[in-house]
């Protein structure tokens, strides 16, 4: 099938890409010509993009697709729907899943299911057996499998001395340990410690629960030369060592949430457990440091933790219900809103850490615009405004503190693997 | 006169207007208590249910008794575990005891913010007695009614709350009602027991026992809850009573007189020494004729309402 874009804004930062008014021409889902093609194509569909921007496909680094073990709550197609209809071509999902991602059959069982997906999905899997902290996963047959990093999500990797062996054993296959830092001895409570958990009487989870797993985390990347990836930095302490880091040169590199910069946990007061996070929500001054970081290139990339939860879980007593939120429909959203509108970000530093550099940081290749290359990119109206619908979400679940909300900026369509999502449907191309 | 809200929740921001008619309410209700007939007929007709999650004997049977000489009808719901771990969630057991037509509802439940909860998905008044380690108004209101039964008055008292101020619903609510009324208030604890931003909420942290004993006019000494998690925020009880208990010698040192109040039940030769406890500084018992009459107030001002 053949496809005009026309009137197309592109923008690609690494490719050093500026451009208005160009046309894209696809044909089997293949970039053929871009330029000004008013006439001479013969496309089966014509699409005036009037203007709005084509950029890179999004990649969100950090999902949890549920699947295997909660089918009820999200699958890896449903998760795959979210992701797209959120303008994300690619997501890594995270091992946390029944049986964990600690084996080849379990990548090859969630690859085929998303095999025909416009979505590219790359598994993350356990860096030990059973997200236990005790015995290594088999790296080197994940690897081969296809798994694009490591981690324990939902814990910080137990022991320093099996996270030590982690980072020099993933270090043979240049894959990062992305670290779920938390002081389990530190936390267990169900808010972040402020004079809000005193008010709400709930137990709290202090920030340095958060900075000494970071600083543990950094040292040890910087002792065994491996790469460690900071998953959804919340403190504002984590931030700035984060920032040492890197200066000294250590390669540590970290991604945030859009509700770390953009929520505190003042919503907390009526007990939303939509509100209910981990790292929970933290305060006014860790989200200015937070957005210091981004703007300074501390941090690296926005992932948004995307973490479906059955409506009878999160309808209960705040301590018992599950953490997290569904994240892939608004994350492009309040990263516009929150970042660009605010004038936080540039459009092209927003390109970098919603595309180029989580790609960069597992090892992927950055889609381009060129004749002959995959087409693989999202569009986006930055100007258009929507407010957000959870029971027109295309996850399985609807837990978002989001709904109704106001927001500037969205995905308007994707295309990938040889498929276009525009206007609500999937079209094979 | 009539309350600003429908439930009682809490006491943070409860206006300092509805504190004042709840303790007035209990004056009348508490001379009541001291007739033959303790028994009126002012909420005949009422149905309430007394919804318990966790246990709890004396605050059940102060919430049980103030109904019944409310002559409402009132019926026991004591779960003693949480609804997760029972199977049945907690919004289809209070729907469930909703359809039975009931008008109060008051809950105890060791997850704080369960009554806010019930607030949105009920129709009934809510009545908190006691959410985890958040607020136990009705306990607070008590003891202010007490201290002001005794003073006279509230404003510009000095009340010290001491033990474990961190894992305490009793710490909190009296903290809001209180400074609410106008008290100054303090806290005194071993500092792993006091929690980290305290004093944004205008309250003084006393580290030694002997200057809580000097500059304050009343002593509310907690519970130190050994059944709880508190054991672990200090080296040992003994260590605790012997630099945090209230003993006679202590008391006789700082040659004070002071009020001692005690929500119940007494760890004796920990927080209290037995001698304090049966001592002529405390009010201990006179809190527990005073609960029930707090309480009927609460029931009356809340089942009256409509």
């Amino acid at each position: 099938m053949k496809i005009l874009l026309t009137n197309c804004s592109i923008l690609h930062p690494e490719q050093k890409l500026n451009e208005k008014n160009k046309d894209i021409f696809i044909e089997d889902g293949i970039i053929r010509q871009i330029g000004n093609l008013t006439s001479g194509t013969s496309a089966d569909r014509i699409i005036d993009l009037k203007g709005n921007y084509v950029v890179p496909g999004f990649f969100d680094m950090h999902v949890h697709l549920r699947e295997p073990g909660r089918e009820d709550e999200e699958t890896v197609t449903s998760g795959c729907n979210s992701a797209a209809f959120g303008g994300f071509t690619g997501v890594a999902c995270m091992p946390n899943t029944e049986p964990a991602i600690d084996s080849a059959e379990v990548v090859k069982f969630i690859k085929a299911k998303a095999a025909n997906h416009l979505v590219d999905v790359f598994p993350i899997a356990a860096a030990t057996l059973g997200r236990k902290g005790e015995v290594l996963s088999p790296i080197a047959e994940l690897w081969e499998a296809g798994v694009v990093g490591f981690s324990d999500d939902g814990t910080a990797i137990k022991t320093s001395s099996i996270l030590k062996r982690a980072l020099e054993y993933s270090q043979m296959y240049d894959l990062p340990i992305i670290e779920h830092c938390e002081d389990e001895s530190l936390s267990g409570g169900a808010m972040n410690e402020s004079i809000n958990s005193t008010l709400l009487g709930l137990a709290p989870i202090p920030s340095i629960a958060e900075d000494l797993i970071v600083m543990r985390d950094i040292i040890l990347a910087e002792y065994t030369k491996s790469k460690i990836h900071i998953a959804h930095i919340s403190t504002k302490k984590a931030v700035k060592l984060v920032r040492e880091a890197k200066a000294k040169g250590i390669h540590v590199t970290a991604e945030v949430t859009p509700h770390h910069f953009t929520l505190t946990d003042d919503l907390l007061k009526t007990y939303d457990t939509n509100c209910k996070m981990s790292p929970p929500l933290r305060t006014q001054a860790d989200i200015d440091e937070i957005i210091l970081g981004l703007r300074d290139g501390t941090i690296d990339c926005i992932a948004c933790d995307h973490a479906p939860h059955s409506l009878e879980e999160k309808e209960a007593e705040f301590e018992y219900a599950p953490n997290g939120i569904v994240g892939l429909e608004t994350s492009v959203g309040l990263s516009l809103s929150e970042l660009l509108h605010k004038k936080i970000l540039s459009l092209e530093q927003l390109l970098e850490k919603l595309s180029i550099n989580p790609r960069k940081i597992l090892n992927l290749s950055i889609p381009q615009f060129k004749e002959g290359e995959i087409a693989n990119f999202t569009m986006l109206d930055i100007d258009e405004v929507w407010t957000v619908d959870i029971s027109k979400f295309k996850s399985k679940s609807k837990n978002s503190p989001f709904d109704k909300r106001l927001l500037t900026g969205k995905a308007i369509g994707i295309v990938n693997n040889k498929k276009l999502l525009f206007g609500g449907e999937f079209i094979d191309l | 006169m009539s309350l600003s809200s429908r439930h009682l929740l809490g006491l943070q921001g409860v206006p300092k207007e509805d504190i004042q008619l709840i303790l007035d309410t209990a004056s009348t209700f508490r001379e009541i208590l001291e007739r033959p007939i303790k028994r009126v007929p002012t909420l005949q007709g009422k149905t309430i249910v007394n919804l318990f999650y966790e246990n709890s004997t004396r605050t059940r049977i102060s919430f049980e008794l103030a109904e019944k000489r409310l002559s409402a009808d009132s019926v026991n719901f004591s779960v003693g575990q949480s609804s997760v771990s029972k199977g049945e969630t907690l919004k289809d057991t209070i729907k469930n005891i909703e359809a039975m037509k009931v008008d109060i509802v008051v809950v105890r439940h060791s997850a704080a913010g369960v009554p806010n909860f019930l607030s949105r998905i009920c129709s009934s008044n809510i009545i908190n007695a006691g959410d985890g380690i958040h607020e136990h108004p009705t306990q607070a209101l008590l003891d202010m009614y007490s201290i002001r039964e005794k003073f006279g008055k509230l404003a510009g008292l000095k009340v010290c709350i001491v033990g474990d101020v961190a894992h305490s619903r009793v710490a909190l609510s009296n903290i809001f009602g209180l400074k609410t009324i106008g008290a100054q208030v303090s806290v005194c604890s071993p500092s792993t027991m006091i929690p980290k931003f305290i004093e944004e909420l205008g309250v003084n942290v006393i580290q030694n026992i002997d200057e809580a004993i000097q500059e304050n006019d009343v002593l509310n000494v907690l519970r130190i809850q050994l059944e709880r998690k508190a054991r672990e925020y200090f080296p040992s009880i003994r260590e605790y009573a012997n630099y945090f208990g209230i003993t006679q010698e202590r008391l006789d040192k700082n040659g004070k007189d002071i009020l001692i109040l005690h929500p119940g039940p007494i760890n004796r030769g920990v927080e209290l020494s037995s001698e304090v406890a049966d001592g002529l500084n405390q009010i201990i018992l006179q809190q527990v004729t005073n609960g029930v009459a707090v309480r009927m107030a609460v029931l009356y001002l809340l089942g009256t309402l409509n």
